[in-house]
């Protein structure tokens, strides 16, 4: 048994379909529950079962206490099991629409998907859902399983039609395999005995089916990918690069070309645990010396000079969001591609997917377990491939830069030819000269606190006093930038966000220009104060926090604008109804009632020099 | 995907988790599925020694011939080994028999572990748990995170999706990590086989001096184990399909004496292996229980 491939499949249906029992009796007759655990079962059974003196399979399944209380499966869990000819890993996953990302993780890995229907039911919105989650997620074949044809007499026109249904529907999603089998999960028909009572069904049975079916991907016939996982120096004679192929086959003497650099080099060795070999194809991992001395670390690419990947940093990509916190286009977050991680952001949302029926609807931000079709911009230049072409170079996760929580995952379509042809100019002149012939050292000063906090008052305040000592200035204040530059924008989330990557982008031009900027805004975000942050040098960026309670800016009131959001005149006003996330490590903590204006001012002075 | 498969994927899973970490360790019970993982760490990394230590959370009361695989092991890959023991539950006397398995397991594993993990601040934990073991590790990401304290929520675990593991942490924040989530009890033994892995002998039948206790057979060890009234040891034919504390783990009536035999026997097994174990059975979702409270 030692060399048996692998199937990784996931189930798609509910609980009320028999999934969970179906995935029971799959690992019940394949001899994968032993007698400890069946007597568990047997405890369990009349505990929480469903079906009154007979065994609940489901229960098998059912992992977490919560939700054999409950009745509902919420996460993904593996099983295993085995037949003579391969062993199984299968995903099961919830199938309502509010776990649709748990789905789609479990479809992440898989290479087939069962599709439950109830045949009492026919093809339901949700089977649609689920079909064009497993097509997203690049799944290339599907078994229709038609389960509870017990209860339908085993009708073969209740199956037939059902078939037709489902296949006129799937057509537009080219698997390449589909194949439909009747079945009673419950009382075992078709699922590992043929069943007498489907005499007009003459395929394989359901266990049959997946031992056979031909769903190998044809990666090792395709050009040479690795990723660089991990550089390994364990003394000065040996520099190994750690990985997995994940395409095609690589050689001693091969011609390797290194990703984003472009550098090339030839395999000098494939080193394994105590020796080498003389080649080897995807799915290995290895360490891979070269012959010259070239720069690479991780998340660079390592691929076959001929038919190199592409590199680019703008991308069109499908997003599935997983986050309770919507997606906002315009703020930054890491993103992980093969073994690359790089900061970068959504530009902008082109459409919002219906999961249920495939329209295309607008959207401004996408919430939890929606899908959409986004333009995504990164930082730096990354190599990579189509999701179609392959999985494990064109899907990529997204992580909240605060929360460092898994947001998003997404899948490249193509890149955008925009970055090719945008180059960033190099200057002669830089902030370097100019600063010198100012005499002083530019930075960014960023005021953020409560509207009527007194940033605007303390910027003035130090405004006055630099320009005195003779040093250049400029004040971008919140107020006179949306009169202006910022006037498009409202005051929604996805707005605030533009804006304040608007004045940070405006700030750090001024800066290259050799300006000491202050910058006044009550930017209520941390993510975007970081990314502002993120732009400038270290040193050359302090952050002030205006401190004031909203009970003090309520009394003082200066614009009245607090009366008037607490009117209802105002809609997202930061302290009444919109969030205002305090810096937890400002360069400068003013308490704006306590000290007095100048207090304030000379704080930030001493901070300055 | 076959054995290779299943290494290769091992072997990226803890590249991987070392690459994201600022300092981190690998568990080591001395069991089949450590000496598996710590097998697959020693090649992802070869030809240099896998860059973290080996840590062994001891309660004293292991089989004494794992103490000396241990040391033959440490030797073996000249790795750093660390070992913690609860003291302050050894001092106020804390054992399996007169505390009971779950209070002692709490004691002298979980809590023990948390302090050793809090001790060296470690961020990244290896951990040889596989998904068949036990319902509850179905559903464990394969990297697991813990919030400071520890602590496992089932609702808070981050989305894994295709091979992109998600390393950042926040300070206090942990991770554990099991290459081995989708291996079962036979893809172990005949990879132990193919590669010729070391093991403790335990795990192979031989004539053992033994008494039964609640249907279990329980080596007697050492002297520290007490004998009830009437009991006598015996000596029978005994293996054991997993380790763990001697007054806690059952042997198995058997005369598998080679891989082979054991292989043959454990694809005929109608029991599963964790039934040895005694602190799996003594609470409804008590695995579940523990894994919110820290233990593995």
């Amino acid at each position: 048994m030692g060399d048996r491939p692998t199937l990784r499949f996931i189930t798609c249906g509910s609980v009320d379909d028999g999934k969970s029992t179906l995935i029971g009796r799959l690992l019940h007759e394949s001899k994968n529950i032993f007698d400890d655990q069946m007597t568990a079962l047997e405890k369990d059974s009349r505990q929480y079962g469903t079906q009154g003196d007979r065994m609940d399979l489901a229960l098998l399944v059912d992992g977490l206490q919560a939700e054999r209380e409950q009745g509902i499966t919420i996460d993904v869990a593996y099983r295993f099991f085995a037949t003579p000819k391969r062993r199984f890993i299968v995903a099961d996953t919830p199938g309502h629409e509010q776990y649709t990302r748990n789905m789609a993780t479990g479809a992440s890995t898989a290479e087939l998907a069962i599709i439950l229907i109830d045949a009492r039911k026919g093809v339901l919105t949700q089977t649609r859902r689920h079909t064009r989650i497993v097509a997203m997620m690049g799944i290339r074949h599907v078994v229709l399983a038609i389960n509870k044809m017990d209860l339908m007499a085993f009708d073969e026109s209740v199956f037939n039609e059902i078939v037709e249904v489902f296949t006129s529907f799937a057509a537009g999603f080219n698997f390449s395999t589909l194949h439909a089998i009747p079945l009673s999960a419950l009382e075992g028909d078709n699922v590992f005995a043929r069943s007498a009572r489907t005499p007009w069904y003459s395929g394989p049975t359901l266990l049959d089916y997946l031992d056979s079916v031909v769903t190998i991907p044809e990666v090792t016939s395709r050009p040479f990918r690795m990723s660089v996982q991990w550089v390994n120096r364990p003394n000065l004679d040996f520099r190994g690069f750690l990985g997995r192929v994940s395409q095609g086959v690589v050689r001693k003497g091969d011609r390797v070309c290194v990703l984003p650099s472009g550098v090339t080099s030839k395999v000098k060795g494939i080193v394994v645990w105590q020796g080498e070999l003389e080649h080897v194809q995807a799915g290995e991992s290895i360490t891979l010396t070269l012959e010259d001395e070239v720069d690479v670390s991780r998340g660079d690419l390592l691929v076959s000079v001929e038919a190199p990947p592409q590199v680019a940093d703008q991308f069109e990509a499908h997003l599935l969001w997983m986050s309770e916190h919507p997606l906002v286009a315009g703020r930054p977050y890491l993103i992980k591609l093969h073994s690359k991680e790089v900061s970068g952001t959504v530009s902008s949302i082109k459409f919002r997917e219906d999961v249920n029926t495939g329209a295309r609807v607008a959207a401004k931000s996408l919430g939890l377990n929606e899908i959409g079709v986004v333009n995504l911009s990164l930082a730096q230049r990354v190599a990579f491939e189509p999701y179609v072409t392959n999985r494990a170079l064109g899907g990529f996760i997204l992580i909240d830069k605060l929360s460092l929580e898994t947001v998003g995952a997404g899948m490249i379509d193509f890149a955008l030819r925009r970055a090719t042809n945008l180059y960033w100019q190099a200057l002669e002149v830089n902030q370097q000269a100019r600063s010198e012939l100012m005499h002083q050292r530019p930075c960014c000063i960023w005021f953020t606190g409560l509207s009527g906090a007194g940033k605007s008052t303390i910027a003035n305040l130090l405004e006055q006093r630099l320009h005195a000592e003779g040093r250049h200035t400029f004040i971008l204040d919140g107020d006179n930038i949306r009169h202006g530059l910022s006037r498009d924008l409202g005051f929604t989330e996805a707005d605030r966000v533009e804006n304040i990557r608007r004045i940070a982008e405006v700030a750090k031009l001024m800066t290259d220009a050799g300006l000491i900027v202050l910058v006044s805004f009550i930017s209520p975000f941390r993510s975007e104060r970081k990314m502002a942050r993120e732009l400038f040098a270290d040193g050359n960026f302090i952050e002030v926090f205006v401190d004031a309670s909203l009970e003090e800016c309520e009394r003082r009131d200066t614009k009245g604008l607090y009366a008037k959001a607490r009117r209802g005149e105002l809609q997202n006003f930061t302290g009444i109804d919109s969030s205002y996330e305090a810096p937890e490590k400002a360069e400068v903590h003013l308490r704006s009632g306590a000290e007095s204006a100048e207090a304030c001012m000379e704080r930030i002075l001493l901070k300055m020099r | 995907m076959s054995e290779n498969t299943l290494e290769s994927e091992s072997i990226e899973i803890i590249r991987e988790a070392i690459a994201g970490a600022a300092n981190p360790v690998m568990l080591y019970s001395i069991g089949k599925d450590s000496s598996v993982m710590l097998h697959l760490a020693r090649k992802a990394f070869f030809p240099a020694r896998p860059p973290f230590p080996l840590l062994h959370v001891d309660t004293t009361w292991k089989f004494k011939e794992m103490y000396s695989h241990r040391e033959r092991m440490v030797a073996e890959s000249g790795m750093q080994l660390l070992t913690y023991t609860n003291h302050a539950g050894q001092a106020a006397g804390i054992n399996p028999f007169s505390h009971g398995s779950s209070y002692f397991t709490d004691v002298m594993k979980t809590e023990a572990l948390k302090q050793a993990l809090d001790l060296h601040g470690f961020d990244v934990v290896f951990g040889g748990a596989r998904r068949d073991e036990e319902k509850s590790r179905a559903k464990e990401r394969i990297f697991s995170f813990r919030s400071a304290g520890h602590r496992w929520d089932p609702r808070k675990q981050r989305p894994e999706l295709w091979n992109l593991y998600n390393t950042r942490i926040r300070e206090g924040e942990s991770l554990r990590v099991f290459p081995l989530s989708n291996w079962t009890e036979h893809d172990i033994w005949q990879y132990i086989q193919r590669e010729q892995i070391p093991i403790v002998p335990l795990y192979f039948a031989k004539e053992r001096p033994v008494v039964l206790r609640g249907g279990t057979w329980i080596l007697v060890d050492d002297d520290r184990l007490p004998l009830e009234p009437g009991e006598a040891p015996q000596m029978r034919m005994v293996r054991f399909r997993t380790l763990g504390c001697y007054p806690l783990t059952g042997a198995i009536e058997s005369s598998a004496a080679t891989l082979e035999e054991i292989i043959a026997e454990t694809f005929l097994a109608r029991v599963s292996e964790r039934q040895g174990r005694l602190i799996d059975s003594d609470q409804p979702g008590s695995m579940e229980k523990k894994k919110q409270e820290g233990y593995f």
